[in-house]
């Protein structure tokens, strides 16, 4: 086990490697001067000299690759060109919001996906099993900006219920610490912050969940009709097992395998979907940063934001295929 | 050959007849190809006129005590007609799908045999750039290659037709091995039939399936990151009557009660990709069983 961790986190160096060819090319093929490029067109001559000699943009190209990838290895992506910050601690200022917002719909999407595909499977054909899987076929085609916008409308605007857009009630007391807001209120034991970050999260969550939590739903119930049909079930059965503890106690834990493969996979999905997410109801994470970014040209933080997502997005599937092979022996770890 | 591909096709309508669910994808598709081609016969109004009509901004359609005259879904923020966007979005939404498809495929292809008939290094390097690309979530790469090239309609063509191209390269890469092993390809290089024509006559000829129905389910999810893309401003230009772009440009005007510009579009998106889905899950099943899951 140890040596395929070891072995898989030896061929994220190459993805890795070729992410940051892709965000150094970024600078480069965009239209201009590179250095105008990363400062801006209101930087002073000064200003792009410094970074022509700090990134040795008269130097080749591979050198220029070389110098850059050693500053980013050290954790400095350069400055945003509009906030003069640098790019990493506005990344890791947003980041915790992203977590928390895919963390919740994450959560969401399994829970309701796996328990309506499991009653779906139990009760094959039946009303309930067309409905679910219905609006589960309805779920996949969802364009989540705009569920986002209509829970907007139906519980915030018209109903409401629950706030449009934020992240927390900004007149109320609130201590920042780790910068997840739901353990930080709880650290501080803070209760109506508490409440009032969770009112906020609900409609995001609900929102970015639908792929995934309908995703999750055909993938349990598929899997479950085809472990029900297996011989063991058979003999459970036969043995005069009620079907509560066949299904529940035998046949779920077999199902849920691949299900859990899907989770994964539907991880990148659920960061693009976040970006949408984010920008529908403001919310302050990396997914709104780096579409604002994009749209006024702010190149460093774009190419922060590339090396940091594929960071990321590696890292969660190598945790999925690790998991994969530690909830089913059965597969072969090469 | 003629008739055998004629046969093929009666076979495939005859068989899409039982699959209910792929009937109705279809249905919506062939509505929205309508909607596309004829959307200057259909549409009851200009899309996009100028000036902007400010009078009717933003009245109710028929449901509404002051609709705007002849704008059966009311009318956005500039006055123009909702439903005559709503039909030449379709045209919009459906070519970017189908050039972004054919993108990907036409340079998956061109990939995906190369890496899966020659093998070696070509193989390996290839996939290891496929790795990379997957290494990011689709729309992060789409908005990425936008901030290089540039927005507009014909850049989101080529944004999402780049985006697609590895998915499409490992489906035809994984169908050309599965083909190159079968005995009468063996027979085809023993007879000493090139490697063009093995290529173009055998092997694409019987990866055609896949290709097919991951097109299909492809040009789905074009669709909507089309509309994601343009929901996110770095899309179509306005006024192109782009579904997301008229999406976000009137979601700021439901606080004041407007909801209709904001609500029919997205009907529109959500319907094109449901449709596309259930065609793309049926051709998935009558083309290649095997496939199912």
């Amino acid at each position: 086990m140890k040596w395929y961790i070891a072995k898989r986190l030896l061929m994220l160096i190459p993805v890795l490697l070729g992410a940051s060819v892709l965000a150094f090319a970024l600078i480069h093929l965009a239209p201009g001067d590179p250095a105008r490029t990363i400062t801006g067109d209101r930087a002073s001559p000064q200003a792009i000299a410094a970074i022509r000699e700090k990134y040795g943009l008269d130097k080749p190209l591979p050198v220029q690759y070389w110098m850059w990838l050693k500053q980013v290895l050290r954790g400095d992506m350069g400055r945003s060109i509009v906030s003069n910050e640098y790019v990493t601690k506005e990344i890791m200022e947003r980041f915790p919001n992203t977590v928390e917002l895919t963390i919740c719909a994450m959560l969401l999407a399994i829970a309701v996906g796996s328990i309506a595909g499991i009653i779906s499977a139990s009760k094959q054909y039946s009303a309930l099993d067309y409905t679910t899987m219905g609006i589960a076929l309805f779920g996949i085609s969802m364009p989540v900006f705009w569920l986002g916008i209509m829970l907007m409308m139906i519980f915030g605007v018209f109903l409401r219920w629950l706030p449009i857009s934020g992240r927390i009630d900004t007149l109320l007391p609130f201590t920042r610490i780790t910068g997840f807001y739901i353990l930080d209120s709880i650290i501080t034991l803070n209760f109506r912050a508490l409440i009032s970050t969770i009112r906020y999260l609900i409609l995001p969550s609900v929102a970015l969940a639908t792929i995934p939590m309908a995703t999750v739903a055909r993938v349990t119930r598929s899997s479950m009709l085809e472990v029900l049909r297996q011989d063991f079930i058979r003999t459970e059965r036969a043995k005069g097992l009620s079907e509560r503890l066949v299904i529940y106690r035998h046949a779920v834990r077999n199902a849920m395998i691949p299900v859990i493969t899907v989770i994964g996979l539907n991880f990148g999905l659920l960061l693009a979907g976040a970006i949408l997410t984010e920008t529908v109801f403001s919310w302050p994470g990396i997914g709104r940063y780096v579409v604002k970014a994009v749209t006024i040209r702010d190149y460093p933080v774009v190419q922060g934001c590339v090396m940091f997502f594929a960071f990321i997005f590696v890292i969660v599937n190598l945790i999925a295929d690790v998991l994969y092979v530690l909830i089913d022996p059965r597969i072969k770890y090469e | 050959m003629e008739r055998k591909r004629e046969s093929q096709v009666k076979e495939l309508i005859r068989r899409l007849k039982y699959n209910k669910s792929a009937l109705f994808g279809l249905v919506i598709i062939l509505v929205l190809v309508f909607c596309a081609l004829l959307a200057n016969f259909i549409s009851p109004n200009d899309p996009t006129p100028s000036p902007p009509d400010l009078a009717n901004s933003l009245k109710p359609g028929f449901w509404g005590k002051d609709a705007a005259p002849g704008m059966p879904l009311g009318s956005d923020a500039l006055g123009r007609c909702v439903l005559s966007r709503i039909i030449y979005g379709a045209r919009v939404s459906l070519s970017v799908g189908f050039v972004a498809v054919g993108i990907a495929m036409a340079l998956g292809i061109l990939f995906g045999v190369i890496a899966g008939f020659f093998g070696g290094w070509v193989d390996s390097l290839i996939m290891r750039i496929v790795d990379i690309m997957f290494a990011f979530p689709a729309l992060l790469l789409a908005i990425v290659i936008v901030a290089v090239i540039g927005q507009g309609l014909d850049k989101t063509m080529i944004a999402i037709g780049i985006v697609y191209t590895p998915q499409m390269a490992r489906i035809i890469r994984s169908s050309v091995l599965y083909i190159k092993e079968m005995e009468y390809i063996e027979v085809q290089k023993a007879i000493g039939s090139s490697n063009a024509r093995v290529i173009f006559r055998h092997v694409l000829p019987n990866s055609i399936a896949p290709v097919i129905v991951y097109g299909t389910l492809m040009l789905a999810t074009a669709i909507l990151d089309c509309a994601a893309l343009g929901f996110l401003g770095l899309g179509a230009k306005p006024p192109t009557p782009e579904w997301g772009a008229m999406l976000s440009r009137s979601y700021s005007y439901i606080v004041s009660g407007a909801w209709w510009a904001a609500t029919f579009p997205g009907i529109a998106i959500l319907f094109s990709v449901l449709g596309l889905n259930l065609l793309g899950d049926g051709l998935r099943d009558i083309l290649d069983p095997r496939l199912k899951t």
